[in-house]
């Protein structure tokens, strides 16, 4: 029988919870890296057993961590303990949780500067790792989306790590302009049809695809239209909360924006509004069935000021037309008194049949329906506020 | 023999329990401390100091003998009771937060 993992990272720790296929009973495994930031942590799609953990901290940096035996013990791949730091010939090893913007000349136009909150100019500066995307084949490969934005890509399994410059050296690097959560890379969507096309979004500059394997790039935000910005059509600073697709469908995008949910058809070139019904078009959480590719997710949140569930009551809306018809699915979630936030991480699927939908709250609570959103239940109801929710599922 | 303390979060990073000892050749500094910690304990790399700037980060502190070294210069002697090991460099995340 098949098995599920999910994978939770929180403010204090990583946790592990896992399954058999009827996803009724849960061992609860953790807190690894016990109270520490865990961003992000996901599986390679390629050996489900190599994970990958962003651990941070205010006070220490950005760790990388990685598992090779699926989640039960860790290391930090670039230093291992009691081993040499240098080469023989004396050149450094790669150390695993350095992360240096590029700065030659040889790989396009790096820039020095982004715009700060008060509109004046920024240097770069490496803040966290929020988002770890490891290759669809290669579980040596895995990129990296990190704060301030830019895209990084490790090809030795997390030891060394270098950046995609094309990304910042867009053109427009100098107006990306932080949001309220910081200047961060949180999605990065691979399109297993084609290896040389990658899709990325930066709270809050907007959304960015490559079809040449990260070399050049191109802003994908037409039709995107966002009053918080002096010219709501911009090309630029839109403050994409999410995307997702289904891997059958790679040209099909949706999208959570910090309001509006959005629809592309033709690989983001353009979008369509799809928030049809939904009592607010805010949130942050947006995902696709495993195996329905019109059927969505998402987690409306009141507004950009009150980040909470309309009226006390959590609800996940399920789309089965692409968007425009949600109805609320509501069934074992708290109905009342209920002032929790779902983060822009906190939502996956898993592959089982049924589709198993999972998401994380900031009140600490892991919420799983077995029966693609039908009936809910919480997994875990105490952990630390949740960052991120990942799900493998395994034979 | 120099003694250094870590605070928890390193020192599980790190895999030590207690203080660690260190040998520094030549003059006892900020810098040389530092310089051997990571050379023995690869991990703890950009935790203390930046990558590339190599400067404290900023809710890291360093107290000797009762003082708070932290603005010291990294290059200045550090006090005779941390160089004999009579006393330890403590390395100590800052207080942050209520």
């Amino acid at each position: 029988m098949s098995r599920v993992r999910v994978l939770v990272g929180t403010r204090k720790g990583a946790f592990i919870l896992s399954s058999d296929g009827k996803r009724e009973l849960w061992d609860i495994a953790g807190p690894h890296f016990a109270g520490w930031e865990i961003y992000h942590l996901k599986g390679s799609p390629a050996d489900p057993d190599r994970l990958y953990a962003s651990q941070s901290s205010g006070w220490f940096g950005q760790i990388i961590q990685r598992s090779d035996d699926g989640g039960k013990t860790w290391h930090q791949p670039g230093t291992p303990a009691g081993e040499p730091t240098t080469t023989p010939d004396g050149m450094p090893k790669g150390e695993s949780n350095k992360f240096v913007y590029d700065t030659s000349i040889e790989t396009g136009k790096p820039l020095t500067t982004h715009q700060f909150y008060d509109g004046t100019p920024r240097p770069w500066e490496f803040k966290r790792v929020w988002h770890l995307e490891p290759s669809l084949t290669d579980p040596d490969m895995v990129y990296a989306g990190v704060e301030d934005a830019a895209l990084f890509r490790s090809t030795d399994g997390g030891r060394t790590w270098h950046e995609i410059a094309g990304l910042r050296g867009h053109g427009s690097g100098d107006k990306w302009a932080p949001g309220a959560g910081g200047m961060c890379l949180h999605t990065i969507l691979l399109d297993p049809g084609n290896q040389r096309r990658m899709y990325t979004a930066i709270s809050s500059a907007g959304a960015f695809r490559t079809d040449d394997g990260g070399k050049t790039w191109k802003a994908i935000t037409r039709g995107l239209h966002s009053l918080y910005i002096p010219d709501p059509t911009a090309e630029i600073g839109h403050c994409v909360h999410r995307m997702a697709m289904h891997p059958s469908r790679p040209g099909v995008l949706f999208m959570q924006k910090h309001w509006d949910v959005m629809r592309s058809d033709n690989e983001g070139d353009s979008w369509h509004e799809v928030s049809g019904n939904l009592p607010t078009d805010f949130g942050f959480v947006i995902d696709v069935h495993a195996h329905e590719p019109e059927t969505v997710y998402v987690v409306p949140i009141k507004s950009d000021s009150e980040h909470f569930p309309p009226n006390g009551k959590l609800c996940v809306f399920r789309s089965r037309s692409g968007g425009n018809d949600w109805e609320a699915l509501t069934k074992g979630l708290p109905q009342s008194d209920c002032y929790v936030n779902v983060l822009r991480e906190a939502m996956a699927v898993d592959s089982l049949d049924k589709c198993g939908i999972y998401f994380g709250t900031t009140g600490g609570q892991v919420y799983a329906s077995a029966d693609a959103g039908d009936a809910w239940s919480a997994i875990v109801r105490d952990l630390p506020p949740v960052l991120s929710v990942e799900v493998q599922t395994l034979p | 023999m120099i003694r250094v303390t870590l605070p928890p979060h390193l020192r599980k990073l790190a895999g030590v329990d207690g203080e660690v000892i260190l040998e520094v050749a030549g003059r006892v500094t900020q810098r040389a401390v530092l310089d051997a910690l990571e050379t023995r304990y690869p991990m703890l790399r950009g935790t203390v100091r930046e990558h590339m700037t190599q400067k404290r980060r900023a809710f890291v502190r360093f107290f000797a003998c009762g003082q708070d070294l932290s603005h010291d210069p990294p290059d200045t002697a550090l006090p005779d009771a941390v160089a004999t090991g009579a006393e330890p460099f403590m390395i100590v995340g800052a207080i942050a937060g209520g």
